[in-house]
């Protein structure tokens, strides 16, 4: 049997990316509800809700990007070449937060303040830039002669601008059902409002952009209003309002874990969606993730690793959550 | 000497990011084996000063790891933003080695530090044991991944071309490419040593301060005995190295020697200093030994070194700087030898802790391995310019077609948030340092 293996790893690269968004999601997110709570001693709580397992979060970008480079080096090439400027600035938001997880204790009171911001604007910025890439990808990118024809600013239009905001909301979303989970008392409270308020505006945005994208590209607007693909994808936005009104319920039932993975589940519609929209292109809208596949003696050499390490790697990822596991309080971090 | 073209501020960029990256990794290596050592013998002896070391240094490996995570994801991404045209054609090869390193060492080492970091309390001492061994082993196997995907850059095989691509043949021989097992050697022991003489200053600061505790001489003592078996290993395997470079890339060689011309059958000198002048195609106040650079790379003093100019001036890299920085890097090798066998001797007499000219010395070079790490990777990688792949695509032809006023602007941002950020974690390394390992319990952490 021919595996199709292009195929098979643009599958792990979607997975990768899922896992990412998801898992660096909400400890973004919690840079991004940052704003909301003023209290030293609760900053700490949710920053140490986290601390533990950033870096594993984080190398889930790093898989993307890589792997990315392996299985479709030409995509690798034109896609970031084009989206260099928002990527850059990602990066080095990524920094900024990144090393605030340890100078916020390590600075001293004085330099505190200064890393709080640092991990608050890191995440906001981190975040919304990768919404404009995000948006940007959807709108696709600009390749004449198996080269980046277009020009710098490409990505910055009001569509990629406006999935940077949506993106947000996605991720303070992920970290306030997170923190739901991991909290007690008046903060768990707070979250608990907070995310009432966010779900009500991501579905509103997810509603927004499903109606803005079809006017962006319209191969988008094809695959999603024929028939009969309006009768398979209808189920899609139907469930993002079920999960969306099952989240609300979930939050005033007081629940603990539920809130966290019905947002999971509305995150992984959105991501659905926007996989019906894109496919089969890995750079939209026109080179498919065949023609810019590497070399089959590349995707089976590392299929074997990636097919005895990722199992592996969600066990060992798995085992260090369930290590943390629990509410967190005052005094948890090794601080 | 530059034109500011684009290609230039790209590489600049390059530079300056991988340059500030390779510290962190260095320390993170070399430090993750040393605390997976102290914590074995903590379990081992139940002496408490493994214990408090212990403490002390997985707080400064934290700062340090979390500095290396946030650097590193700018490398896995710039080879797309700044280098489009190289990953097209040659990521086929380098991608999936990325993709290794990540699948087997950076999930291992992520995986495992939220419970080395924060998980005493949670895990028993064993499984807390087995999490810090992961951490140091994925910090081993990363560097196995990305200098096969370097040293394949400098000594190349395994592949065909097709259709202007790249296209893997044999992996084994991709990864066990020719100068691949002398580069892996010589890094990870420079990793060793570069720790060795960071944990050394350390203790010497202290002792000079007059903190004369069981903790502080355990940390002189170990990092000294490593320095004695390290430093003088890593001149054998630059040799190997520089033999197997002499090899493979031969005008490498011939830039680091600063060598033009061969005359005669007369055999090549040793040049201990000279300026050489690209331009003129020869040196300037040179000060040479006659015959020993025959002598070391030949090991014959009939036969003579390759000389520069026997390839033409569009081969040769930029012979000024890979002179310099080789011989910086076998200069503080020297004194960091020395260093080992000094102590030797003081440890001998009795006075290794007292010492007060030793343990300034010792203080001096407290950052000499990194040093020196940096400037070997100078004399390696500017030694394989023109060529980003040896032999196979230049430099000039690898880069991304953004202007120069955008280039410009990135490599600004990055050279000021990367001082500015680094800098400041630098600080609290250092404030970390002088704290010194206290009478620390594990219920008090």
């Amino acid at each position: 049997m021919e595996f199709d293996l292009p195929l098979i790893w643009f599958g792990i690269i979607i997975f990768a990316t899922l896992m990412y968004i998801v898992m660096d999601g909400f400890d973004l997110g919690i840079g991004i509800l940052f704003p909301f709570i003023h209290d030293e001693d609760d900053r700490d709580i949710m920053v140490n809700t986290v601390a533990p397992v950033w870096d594993g979060n984080e190398t889930w970008l790093v898989l993307g990007g890589a792997s990315l480079l392996g299985a479709f080096p030409l995509a690798y090439a034109i896609v970031l070449e084009a989206l260099t400027i928002p990527l850059l600035i990602m990066l080095l938001a990524l920094i900024f937060r990144g090393v605030a997880f340890e100078f916020r204790f390590k600075s001293g009171a004085e330099a505190k303040p200064f890393w709080d911001k640092a991990f608050m604007f890191g995440s906001i910025t981190a975040t919304f830039s990768q919404g404009v890439v995000l948006g940007a990808f959807i709108s696709g990118i600009s390749v004449s002669d198996q080269q980046f024809s277009g020009s710098s600013f490409d990505w910055l239009t009001p569509f990629s601008l406006f999935c940077g905001f949506g993106l947000m909301l996605a991720y303070a979303l992920l970290g306030a059902t997170w923190l739901v989970k991991k909290c007690q008392g008046e903060l768990k409270t707070t979250m608990q409002q907070l995310a009432k308020v966010l779900t009500l505006c991501l579905l509103l945005t997810i509603g927004l952009v499903s109606l803005w994208t079809p006017f962006v590209q319209p191969n988008i607007a094809l695959r999603w209003f024929s028939l009969p693909n309006l009768y398979y994808f209808a189920p899609v936005p139907v469930l993002v309002l079920a999960c969306g009104w099952a989240l609300i319920k979930s939050l005033n039932r007081d629940d603990n874990y539920q809130p966290f993975l019905l947002t999971l589940g509305l995150i992984f519609l959105g991501f659905s969606g926007l996989g019906i929209s894109i496919w089969p292109h890995i750079i939209p809208p026109n080179i498919s993730l065949w023609q810019a596949a590497a070399p089959d003696s590349s995707l089976s050499f590392m299929l074997v690793g990636a097919l005895m390490i990722i199992p592996l790697i969600l066990v060992y990822t798995f085992w260090s959550y369930y290590v943390f596991r629990g509410k967190v309080t005052k005094d948890a971090g090794y601080h | 000497m530059f034109d500011f073209d684009a290609t230039v501020l790209a590489r600049i960029q390059f530079a300056f990011t991988i340059s500030f990256h390779i510290i962190f990794p260095a320390i993170t290596i070399g430090l993750a084996t040393y605390l997976a050592v102290l914590e074995g013998l903590w379990l081992k002896t139940a002496n408490e000063v493994y214990q408090q070391l212990y403490q002390f240094w997985s707080k400064i490996f934290a700062i340090n790891f979390g500095m290396g995570v946030v650097s590193g994801i700018v490398m896995a991404y710039q080879f797309g933003t700044h280098w489009s045209a190289f990953s097209a054609f040659a990521g086929s090869v380098t991608g999936p080695l990325l993709t290794y390193e990540v699948l087997t060492a950076f999930f291992l080492e992520a995986g495992f530090l939220g419970v080395m970091l924060f998980g005493q309390q949670k895990v028993g001492k064993n499984l807390h044991f087995f999490a810090t061994c992961m951490v140091a082993t994925g910090t081993i196997i990363s560097t196995f991944w990305i200098l096969a995907s370097n040293s394949w850059m400098q000594t190349p095989q395994g592949f065909e071309i097709v259709n202007n691509r790249v296209i893997p043949v044999d992996w084994f021989q991709i990864v066990f490419n020719p100068s691949f097992p002398y580069r892996l050697a010589h890094m990870t022991v420079a990793a060793f040593i570069s720790s060795a003489f960071f944990v050394g200053a350390s203790a010497a600061w202290h002792l000079l301060k007059g903190n004369d505790t069981p903790a502080i001489r355990k940390m002189l003592s170990m990092a000294m005995w490593m320095a004695l078996i390290v430093a003088p290993l890593q001149a054998v395997i630059g040799d190997f190295h520089g033999l197997n470079t002499l090899e493979y890339q031969p005008v490498k060689v011939a830039a680091m020697e600063g060598h033009w011309r061969n005359e005669g059958d007369k055999p090549t000198p040793l040049i201990l200093f000279a300026i050489p002048d690209m331009d003129a195609e020869k040196n300037h106040f040179s000060l040479e030994i006659p015959g020993l650079a025959s002598l070391i790379l030949k090991h014959d003093l009939s036969k003579q070194v390759p000389a520069l100019t026997e390839y033409s001036a569009e081969d040769r890299p930029n012979v000024l700087l890979v002179f310099w920085s080789f011989r910086l890097m076998v200069g503080l090798g020297l004194l960091m030898i020395f260093a080992g066998l000094w102590s030797a001797y003081l440890r001998r007499k009795g006075s290794l802790y007292s010492n007060k000219h030793f343990l300034r010395f010792v203080l001096v070079l407290g950052p000499a391995g990194l040093l020196a790490t940096l400037a070997g990777w100078f004399t390696t990688e500017l030694g394989r310019q023109p060529w980003v792949i040896q032999g196979l695509m230049r430099t000039q032809d690898a880069v991304s077609s953004h202007s120069v006023t955008h280039l410009s602007i990135s490599l600004g941002i990055f050279i000021v948030s990367y001082c500015g950020i680094f800098g400041v974690g630098y600080r609290y390394m250092m404030r970390l340092i002088r704290k010194g390992p206290g009478i620390e319990v594990v219920t008090s952490h």
